[in-house]
């Protein structure tokens, strides 16, 4: 976020204020029949929801606010109109106040491009101490978005956290990876990506579903973001969805109740189709 | 003509991973096509290339290993970012014959790599593809979406390409002609930035003699339905020569390490051949298996989901199906 991006105000002797901003993305239901229409993934029709593993995001941050007293948890998402239903879940959980990016331009983009679109939104939002975000969108999975969006702030990415903590203006995260288990140390600002296996994502309670209703969220285009429409949608590009098409349902599928051999004629399908 | 780079994944001890081996393998073919030359991109992050590991890519037909050394902690995604753009750029520009592709096994890892150089060169990157071929010119990539229930084909709009590539999707093989590769040493200076993020601790997990899982031809997994025994599975993976996996419910129980989770946000496995035992289906699960070449389901629940996409499902006790198919598997192995 380069110099936007720190400016808590932290009168001497007060306790630092922390300003968390936390990336969401609405996406298709996972449980839902998804699709992909002209090679984007359909996000109307209802079946969208504030991606799962942003929830622990937003837990992450409502949870480091908690703990440090003061400080405030802003939630951004970039998407169509119901996309707006994402940030709302968040600010139902706790969070201080949205920011929604709407723009018929931005349909198209890739992961790059999202992160262009996010980095503007922080910069536009200001005095961020932490960017949090989830670990993936459970639609494209592609997990591109955190640490190029660190890369376009300038700030530090430390992803696939499963445990954040805050210490100071110094971030620390614990991340298991598929060969090793890492501890990184970043100064803030920073931005981290955060597991499932981070926290257990808090419901929206009744009076939180309440005073979600009066918090402010502010709707921005690429124009008020000052962003160039060429970095992003499907002009910006730099990858196109050519084809995409329903995999065909597995053929000659056997299925059988086991009565006393079952293992045996497994063990003569695995042979006979060369699978052992 | 063009040349393909391939990040070279090695084990803290200098040894290739054996996902490596099938990136060169596409590279290959891809640098065949358009007579370029297939290069290695080694991150000296502590670990030298091991004799046997040169040998190895010398097999492979890989012709350059490029060291990448710096004072600058290469273990941090955006310091290796940082060598691979000034590698690519001490290659050329892709269009003067430098490198087009770069190549690397589909991570998480890798991905934040792959994110910092895209942000720094204007690559284009595909994620979790599962082949690539050039088209009139053009690089096309192949993956599965939605947890392996659509397919898709996506094509890279930018001059240099960064496809990482799924475990499994391509059967490796060594060159016809085997080369001895030319090994280079790029001492790069890393940025302040890249710097800021500290590695204070690194474990490196336990080798279990078993593949890796990410990357295994074969994986048997346990669910809810094993009640905590993974002895019988433990049994049938070592016959098969696979690794073991598990679903959330069975790590987050704690039978079994958060390292061996199958899912969309644990390890998303593509084997050959999966074998789910007690293993429901919960949608998450599917996700990160659901592209497996062969799947088997023994369930003792009829309803299970995982049967709607089984090639071969057994409704019966695990505790009785796996011990006998290791057995009937080792009679066979005589």
């Amino acid at each position: 976020m380069g110099e936007p991006c720190r400016g808590s105000s932290a009168a001497a002797g007060n306790v630092p204020r922390v300003k968390i901003a936390v990336c969401v993305k609405y996406v298709p239901d996972i449980q839902s029949d998804r699709q992909l229409v002209g090679g984007r993934t359909v996000r109307d029709g209802g079946d969208g929801t504030l991606n799962e593993l942003d929830e622990n995001a937003l837990e992450a941050a409502l949870s480091l606010v908690e703990a440090s007293g003061e400080g405030e948890v802003v939630v951004v998402t970039v998407g169509p109109d119901d996309a707006v239903d994402a940030v709302r879940r968040g600010l139902q959980m706790g969070a201080d106040e949205a920011v929604h990016v709407l723009d018929d331009a931005i349909v198209g983009s890739d992961a790059i491009g999202t992160a262009h679109v996010l980095a503007a939104a922080l910069r536009q939002v200001g005095g961020v101490d932490l960017v949090v975000t989830g670990m993936a969108g459970l639609d494209g999975l592609t997990s591109l978005v955190p640490a190029a969006l660190a890369a376009l702030l300038d700030v530090p990415a430390l992803p696939l956290a499963a445990q954040v903590d805050v210490t100071g203006s110094t971030v620390r995260v614990t991340r298991h990876l598929d060969h090793a288990t890492e501890v990184l140390e970043a100064d803030l600002p920073a931005l981290v990506s955060v597991t499932d296996q981070a926290n257990e994502p808090r419901y929206p309670n009744f009076k939180g579903i309440m005073a979600a209703k009066k918090k402010p969220v502010t709707t921005l285009t690429l124009a008020d973001l000052g962003l160039d429409a060429a970095l992003v949608g499907a002009a910006g590009a730099r990858t196109e969805v050519l084809e995409a098409a329903p995999r065909p349902a597995r053929e000659d599928r056997v299925l059988i109740t086991d009565t006393g051999d079952a293992g045996v004629r497994l063990a003569a399908y695995l042979v006979e189709n060369q699978l052992v | 003509m063009s040349d393909i780079l391939v990040l070279l994944d090695h084990t803290a001890d200098g040894a290739l991973r054996a996902s490596v081996r099938e990136l060169v393998t596409l590279a290959r073919d891809l640098a065949g096509a358009s007579s370029g030359t297939v290069r290695g991109a080694w991150a000296v992050d502590g670990a030298e290339p091991s004799a046997a590991a040169l040998a190895e890519l010398g097999a492979l037909g890989v012709t350059h290993v490029h060291r990448l050394t710096s004072d600058a902690d290469l273990r941090v995604a955006a310091v290796l970012a940082e060598g691979l753009a000034a590698l690519l750029a001490e290659l050329g520009d892709p269009t003067g014959g430098g490198v087009g592709v770069l190549l690397g096994v589909s991570s998480f890892e890798v991905k934040e790599v792959a994110a910092h150089l895209a942000v720094a060169t204007g690559a284009g990157v595909v994620t979790d593809a599962d082949a690539l071929e050039r088209v009139d010119g053009a690089l096309v990539a192949g993956k599965t979406v939605f947890a392996g229930t659509w397919t898709t084909r996506t094509a890279v709009r930018a001059a240099l390409a960064i496809v990482l590539l799924k475990p499994n999707s391509v059967v490796a093989s060594d060159a016809s002609d085997a080369v001895e590769p030319h090994v280079s040493e790029l001492a790069f200076p890393a940025s302040a930035a890249a710097s800021r993020v500290r590695v204070v601790e690194r474990t490196e997990r336990p080798a279990t003699g078993r593949p890796d899982l990410g990357s295994a031809h074969i994986v048997v997994v346990g669910g809810r339905g094993t009640e905590g025994d993974f002895t019988p599975l433990e049994e049938l993976a070592d016959v098969l020569g696979g690794a073991v996996g598990a679903t959330r419910v069975a790590t987050d129980e704690g039978w079994i390490g958060h390292d061996a989770q199958i899912g969309q946000t644990g390890v998303t496995i593509s084997p050959r051949l999966y074998i789910g035992a007690g293993v429901s289906g919960a949608v998450h699960h599917r996700g990160g298996m659901q592209a497996s070449g062969t799947i088997v389901a023994i369930n003792s629940d009829p309803d299970a989901p995982i049967f709607e996409i089984a090639d071969y499902g057994i409704v019966g006790d695990l505790t009785a199906v796996v011990p006998q198919l290791t057995q009937e598997l080792r009679r066979r192995q005589g």
